[in-house]
């Protein structure tokens, strides 16, 4: 089964009181857990996204599309990036997601992802 | 053959048919539709039963789901190879290469922590159990229609989340053991301690648990714990006949009629206890039933070994650090060594239990006991105010006023 793996965060995380040293050895861990997770043959896709200062939102309403500054949500925690995964189960998505580094600093969000194939047999 | 009867075979065969048929198909709907159309042919037709009714149902059900299949536009070749993959007889499942009862996949599936726990309970009664919905629905105070969408969508969470139908690694087995046990324990406790409703369907819900209990301790049968909650619920039912008096108010333990006490149920649960504390691993189930076969064996409370409650207590609390128990351990210390050590050991609880009526009524006891009247009369106050559970609260306003009473009669030691 695909998983996605939404990443949230405090808007802190990696900021404001991270020294530049703490910074690159956690960006290392990242870097080391994804080449285990390809290894493994369980890493899809995946990205770290910019702070939600910078992110948009648009809505479509009556044809008319409302573009907005901000995230979706206002809130302590934003989703600071993603991971696309191909796991056996939810045992294993649980595991896969435990093992992502900023899991000790924010929480792991796990969305089995829709399938149509499902739909159609 | 009687309604009832055919009900209840059914209800005994539930959770071992249910499981062997979902871990072929997977689709609990499917499977739980199926067992329904084969008991009403089982009404129209069962005279007497089948020597092996699990084989029966099984073999009906399956009929039954292969046949939707097939209705279904299923592919010939799937349904063909799904057919020959479930054998008539359920002992199949035994000769499978791993020696696997399906109820224990089962139970870990219903009990899995991405589950909310009410979703655990009613999927656990209802699939392994095989209680109804409705019957469910009584039993938990909510509206059938609440407790139907509350398993249709744990269901669609197990089969759209991915929700695996096996037992567990050997590294996460302890922790999703513990999940499956209290799941269980809290099927028990409602029946046992919640007082609303109907009392004869609570009491139904204990008995429930036992029976999980009893599947669960036979198909692991060397983990401890498993043993021990158990002969927790053993011990702890053997009380029920003295639990509640005529009118149906509270009877605490001091004062229960102990040869009401079902001795027969104690025995077992006393000597399952003794098989597990042989395995020599210890837990928090088996530290609580050991406790209760203490008060079990003493003839009278007074002749209770007290000490070795206080040791038990100090013992669980180091395994499970809780303000309650620390609380039981404080009150069996005020039977150990008096009521002025129990004192002691309460007041170092107030900051964490001042709001709980259980820490008021302790303390309330205990400064009755101590001959601090006027003080103990505020604190049984202060615990009725507090209590949220009808018996237990009559029981409170029974102790204020036979302390009022006294003060009436008797000055303040």
């Amino acid at each position: 089964m695909k998983y996605v793996m939404l990443l949230h965060f405090p808007d802190t995380y990696m900021g404001e009181g991270w020294k530049p040293e703490q910074v690159e050895a956690h960006q290392r861990e990242y870097k080391a857990y994804k080449e285990r997770l390809v290894e493994e043959g369980v890493f899809l896709a995946g990205e770290a996204l910019q702070p939600s200062d910078i992110t948009t939102t648009v809505t479509v309403r009556n044809e008319d599309a409302i573009v907005t500054d901000g995230p979706f949500i206002e809130s302590a925690e934003v989703i600071g990036g993603f991971y696309l995964c191909e796991c056996r189960d939810l045992d294993h998505a649980i595991e896969v997601a435990a093992g992502i580094p900023g899991a000790r600093y924010g929480s792991v969000e796990v969305r089995p992802v829709f399938d149509y194939e499902s739909l159609v047999s | 053959m009687a309604t009832e009867h055919v009900e209840q075979v059914f209800r005994e065969e539930y959770g071992r048919v249910f499981a062997g048929l979902v871990r072929r198909f997977g689709d609990f709907d499917l499977v739980e539709d199926a067992i329904q159309e084969a008991m009403v042919i089982a009404l129209e037709r069962w005279d007497p039963a089948p020597a092996s009714p699990a084989g029966w149902i099984t073999t009906t059900a399956r009929n039954k789901i292969i046949d939707k299949l097939r209705r279904q536009g299923t592919g010939a070749r799937v349904v063909e190879q799904l057919a020959h993959s479930v054998d008539d007889s359920i002992e199949m499942s035994i000769e499978d290469s791993e020696l696997v009862d399906d109820r224990l996949r089962l139970i870990f599936t219903c009990c899995h922590p991405a589950l909310a726990v009410d979703a655990q309970v009613a999927l656990t009664l209802r699939t392994l159990g095989g209680l109804t919905t409705e019957e469910i629905a009584r039993a938990f105070l909510v509206p059938s229609t609440t407790m139907a969408q509350r398993l249709v969508r744990a269901k669609r969470k197990i089969r759209d989340a991915g929700i695996p139908f096996r037992v567990p690694d050997d590294h996460l087995l302890p922790d999703r053991l513990s999940a499956v046990l209290a799941t269980i324990y809290l099927i028990f406790n409602e029946g046992y301690s919640a007082t609303a409703g109907d009392s004869q369907v609570r009491a139904d819900l204990s008995g429930e648990a036992i029976r999980l209990g009893v599947v669960l301790a036979a198909l692991m049968p060397d983990e401890p714990e498993v043993l021990g909650l158990l002969a927790l619920m053993l011990l702890h039912d053997g009380r029920r006949p003295a639990r509640l008096d005529e009118r149906g108010g509270l009877v605490t333990l001091q004062h229960q009629d102990r040869s009401v006490w079902n001795q027969g149920q104690i025995d077992a649960g006393t000597e399952l206890l003794e098989r597990a504390l042989r395995m020599g691993r210890s837990g928090p189930y088996l530290i609580q039933a050991a406790i209760s076969a203490v008060h079990c064996e003493a003839s009278s409370f007074a002749d209770t070994d007290w000490e070795q409650i206080v040791l038990l207590y100090s013992e669980l609390a180091r395994t499970q650090p809780s303000s309650i128990v620390e609380l039981n351990r404080a009150v069996a210390v005020g039977m150990h060594l008096g009521p002025e050590a129990g004192l002691a050991s309460i007041e170092a609880l107030a900051g964490r239990l001042e709001h709980d009526h259980r820490w008021h009524a302790a303390r309330a006891d205990l400064l009755e006991r101590a001959g601090l009247w006027s003080d103990a009369v505020a604190s049984w106050r202060m615990a009725i105010s507090l209590c949220r559970n009808q018996a237990e609260e009559r029981h409170l306003s029974r102790r204020l006023s036979d302390l009022e009473e006294r003060h009436l009669r008797e000055p303040e030691p």
